[in-house]
């Protein structure tokens, strides 16, 4: 249990929220999946330090929680970046070229699949598919979807993102 | 009276640009002093069209497209809600000869009506199903859905009836319908059409379901990538609760049914229904043995109806219309319609709802118009990642389960992806093992370690060490995998491989076999 002492990195408001996220969902039949999806939604990310609250609220070990969060990709268990970049690689994106675009993205980021650009801007994941394997390639961006996506599309909403931050 | 103008919300058509298209046709009518309204349709599924921009005419509705948000301006240079001329006119959309050939029986709506809107949904014969199947005792529903001949549209095509009886002669206290929404597939998208375009009649197959087999909990299990269809269902439960279809006593009949929509977080493997199941329950989605069978302990250990949105989404018309009306479509064992879903490298992407029995030609050239790229097709992935690759001499084979079987290949889900001459084979069954390794459970051995080892293979071949030597342990492990897998992902991984090995044999540097 060491890991879950150390120094709390969250913030009195985020604890606030963190308790309201258990308080609302913590009854529901298999509360786990949607209370993980209500902390994500509302800090960003999964942080280690609520597992603990998290556990005992639904009579679950620490390991149980662990367990799930890390088996399902869409969870993080850090802050990412202001924007999420999501860039599909399944088939269809492939045979519309996405391998391409992907090696663009990553040379013009300069970073890898789950990682965030230094300046906080644009965190990098893969997804499989989007459901819009009728217009690839393509990327998704805070939860909107981008077809036929080629690398001056991309360069264009790239620098949107960095305008925005 | 203004003008309507219909410019869709499906996620394809807001992925090319139609929110923008709809603001600027407001911003230019506004500017212009024109009297319009602009309906936020379902799209029509002719993908390569969107953004398609339809006016109301006294001849029907014309539609435009693809219209970029800078053709916005010259639609209205040319006074095209008044019939005038423009390039990108396609005259009344419905005569459409791509949509005019389809036999749209779960997609009779889709493009129609606007997505949330259940009046207009109940003015284009929704809830009639519904109404239908109040009048009826559970085992005449069960019976109809039997005597129609659907099978499970998620892939696996187990006849639904078959599952809804077991369910339905299954004494427990409290039984449940779980929808999957969690269509993974890369090519397909015909769940997500539905739920973002005609929700209700998914909601609608949905309380037949639990009227028929004596559920009143419905879950919608949604895949995360999905949120416009998040939205949409949970504005639609909102409406069909407040009319009086979902809740305690629906349209004054005593019935319970009540919905929910859960998310799922992005774990392919979840679309394999015991793991589903496991994941609604709250935990990681690892498959469970079976027996015993979901119908008889499923969701809570209680009896649960597992079934894809296409399949729920197709009772409400076979409640409509009658066993025999859906029946009669089709050819074989395989009746009624496909929605089929043409992605990758085609001219002519969209959703394809035809009778089985077409060919896979007949969808690639004359529904698909060819490769997109120009260059010949090479190969197609029927039935997503899981499907078999076909080369070009098996296009002639029509579409049905039994033929698709004998060809060693899967309709699965209904999605077909194109590549073009330029694609690598030997690189794809690469791609499959790694997929494999990346989404495998981990409860079984053959999956999850015969799919990083696959890889390891595949790029010993890839790169001429001993070709044939590693060909031979493909098809070794294939074959473990094949036969000691716990479910679908690791058994059916073979099916991309071997096809691809087979029919492509040049691309990994061996002689045909």
């Amino acid at each position: 249990m060491e890991r879950f002492v150390h120094e709390s990195i969250l913030s009195q408001q985020d604890h606030k929220i963190l308790e309201q996220c258990i308080k609302n969902h913590q009854h529901m039949p298999g509360a786990l999946l949607p209370l993980l999806h209500a902390v994500q939604d509302s800090l960003g990310y999964i942080p280690e330090e609520a597992y603990p609250n998290i556990a005992s609220a639904l009579s679950l070990s620490v390991a149980e929680v662990h367990g799930v969060v890390t088996f399902y990709h869409h969870f993080r268990t850090h802050q990412p970046g202001r924007h999420i970049l999501q860039v599909c690689r399944a088939e269809s994106c492939q045979a519309m070229g996405s391998e391409v675009l992907e090696a663009h993205i990553i040379n013009k980021l300069g970073i890898e699949f789950h990682e965030t650009t230094p300046d906080g801007a644009i965190t990098l994941e893969p997804i499989y598919c989007l459901g819009n394997c009728a217009c690839s390639p393509s990327v998704m961006i805070n939860e909107e979807v981008y077809g036929r996506v080629d690398s001056k599309k991309i360069d264009q909403l790239i620098s949107d993102l960095k305008s925005a931050s | 009276m203004s003008i309507k103008i219909f410019v869709p919300i499906d996620s394809t058509a807001l992925s090319l640009g139609a929110h923008e298209v709809a603001a600027l046709i407001s911003k230019e009518a506004q500017a212009r002093k024109l009297d319009i309204q602009i309906i936020r349709n379902s799209s029509r599924g002719l993908f390569w069209l969107e953004t398609l921009v339809e006016v109301e005419t006294p001849q029907g509705r014309i539609g435009f497209g693809p219209i970029n948000p800078s053709d916005v301006k010259s639609l209205f240079d040319a006074d095209f809600i008044n019939g005038g001329k423009h390039p990108l006119a396609l005259g009344v959309v419905a005569d459409i000869d791509w949509l005019k050939k389809q036999e749209r029986l779960t997609f009779a709506r889709m493009g129609i009506t606007e997505p949330t809107n259940i009046d207009q949904y109940t003015a284009h014969d929704g809830f009639q199903g519904l109404k239908n199947a109040l009048n009826l005792k559970p085992e005449a529903i069960v019976e109809t859905v039997t005597a129609s001949g659907l099978r499970g549209r998620g892939g696996a095509a187990f006849p639904t009836g078959i599952k809804w009886k077991t369910v339905l002669d299954t004494k427990a206290t409290q039984k449940y319908i779980v929808c999957n929404a969690d269509e993974g597939d890369s090519g397909t998208y015909s769940d997500r059409m539905i739920m973002e375009g005609d929700p209700f009649v998914l909601i609608e197959g949905m309380i037949i379901a639990g009227f028929a087999v004596g559920a009143t909990q419905g879950y919608i299990y949604l895949r995360s990538e999905y949120p416009h269809a998040l939205k949409t269902l949970n504005e639609a439960i909102h409406q069909a609760t407040k009319a009086g279809y979902l809740g305690e006593d629906i349209l004054k009949s005593g019935k319970v049914f009540h919905l929910e929509v859960r998310r799922a977080a992005g774990a392919y493997i979840c679309g394999e229904e015991t793991s589903l199941l496991e994941s609604l329950e709250g935990k990681r989605g690892l498959v469970r043995f079976k027996p015993p069978l979901p119908a008889i302990e499923g969701l809570f250990g209680k009896p649960t109806v597992v079934n894809n949105v296409i399949s729920l989404a197709t009772i409400p018309i076979i409640l409509a219309k009658g066993a025999k009306y859906y029946q009669d479509f089709g050819m074989g064992k395989s009746r009624g319609t496909l929605p089929i879903q043409l992605a990758g490298n085609l001219k002519r992407t969209g959703l394809v709802e035809k009778a089985f029995g077409i060919t896979l030609r007949e969808l690639l050239y004359d529904f698909g118009g060819g490769s997109l790229s120009g260059k010949p097709i090479k190969a197609v992935q029927v039935g997503g990642p899981l499907g078999a690759y076909l080369p070009e001499s098996q296009f002639d084979t029509p579409l049905d389960y039994e033929k698709f079987s004998e060809i060693w290949a899967v309709l699965g889900h209904g999605g077909i992806v194109a590549f073009d001459e330029t694609v690598n084979m030997a690189k794809m069954a690469r791609y499959a093992f790694d997929f494999c390794a990346i989404e495998s459970c981990g409860k079984c051995t053959p999956c999850r370690i015969g799919s990083t080892r696959g890889v390891e293979v595949i790029d010993h071949i890839m790169q001429g060490h001993d070709t044939k030597k590693h060909v031979a342990l493909i098809r070794d492990l294939s074959d473990t995998m094949l036969n000691g897998s716990l479910c679908a992902l690791g058994g059916m991984t073979p099916f991309p491989v071997l096809s691809a090995l087979n029919h492509f044999p040049k691309d990994f540097g061996v002689d045909a076999k």
